[in-house]
């Protein structure tokens, strides 16, 4: 099982700030996790539908969508960040 | 060393600047910068959200950057969350050295990599309407000239 996390407006938009996922069988990137994770739901295929507008990270690194996930324990998914 | 705090309540920036001095006599110089809640547009207020556990190591990493960059002789780097008003403080970035030049380039620095790299999202209350901060191009060109000066040098 892995732990999702979702920030600011990919939370709002999948109505979610966390879920917890079994990884199904032929999800190893997060491509692969994206693809899968906007048949969940309206809400998942709004937030995730332009993979340009979001940011991954893998266990608190950022990541690009050919990491893997397999051996992920935390994914957060959320838009460029804005603090400062 | 840089030391870094992600808090909700304020911060007092010349009590954090004149700690970064106090009992010592190699410093010549200290760079304050403070980022204020701006009442633009009719903003009512600013709620900072934040992924807590990434955002101490993010600002850890940021700050040991600077320090292996730049001669620096301490720092403090304070950045809040949750609801804020217009007038209040959200960040500061605050950095000793014994000349000017490191603590202004290391200050700035900071603020560059923080607003891209640290994982904040700002949302805008304006009379009841909420709306999230887009993040801004301009935010990204500053944060990449850093890049292209390591590789210069």
């Amino acid at each position: 099982m892995i732990t999702l996390l979702y920030f600011a407006w990919v939370r709002t938009r999948i109505g979610l700030g966390e879920e917890r996922l079994a990884l199904p069988p032929g999800v190893a990137s997060v491509a692969d996790l994206l693809d899968h994770l906007v048949t969940l739901s309206p809400g998942h295929a709004a937030a995730l539908a332009d993979r340009d507008a979001i940011r991954i990270a893998v266990d608190e690194d950022f990541v690009g969508a050919d990491a893997s996930v397999v051996a992920a324990r935390e994914i957060a998914i959320f838009p460029p960040v804005t603090g400062g | 060393m840089i030391t870094t705090r992600v808090q909700a309540e304020a911060f007092d920036a010349g009590a954090e600047a004149a700690a970064l001095a106090a009992g010592r006599s190699d410093i010549g110089a200290i760079v304050s910068f403070t980022g204020l809640v701006r009442a633009d547009d009719g903003l009512v207020a600013l709620t900072l959200e934040h992924y807590p556990a990434m955002t101490v190591r993010q600002l850890a990493a940021i700050a040991a950057q600077a320090w292996a960059r730049w001669p620096l002789l301490g720092g403090v780097v304070i950045h809040r969350h949750g609801r804020l008003l217009p007038g209040d403080p959200i960040v500061l970035v605050a950095i000793a050295s014994a000349h000017r030049g490191a603590a202004f380039d290391a200050s700035e620095f900071l603020m560059d990599w923080l607003k891209t790299r640290a994982p904040f999202w700002k949302q805008e209350d304006r009379h009841g309407k909420q709306s999230w901060v887009a993040a801004k191009q301009s935010d990204d060109a500053a944060a990449a000239r850093w890049d292209a000066r390591e590789e210069q040098q």
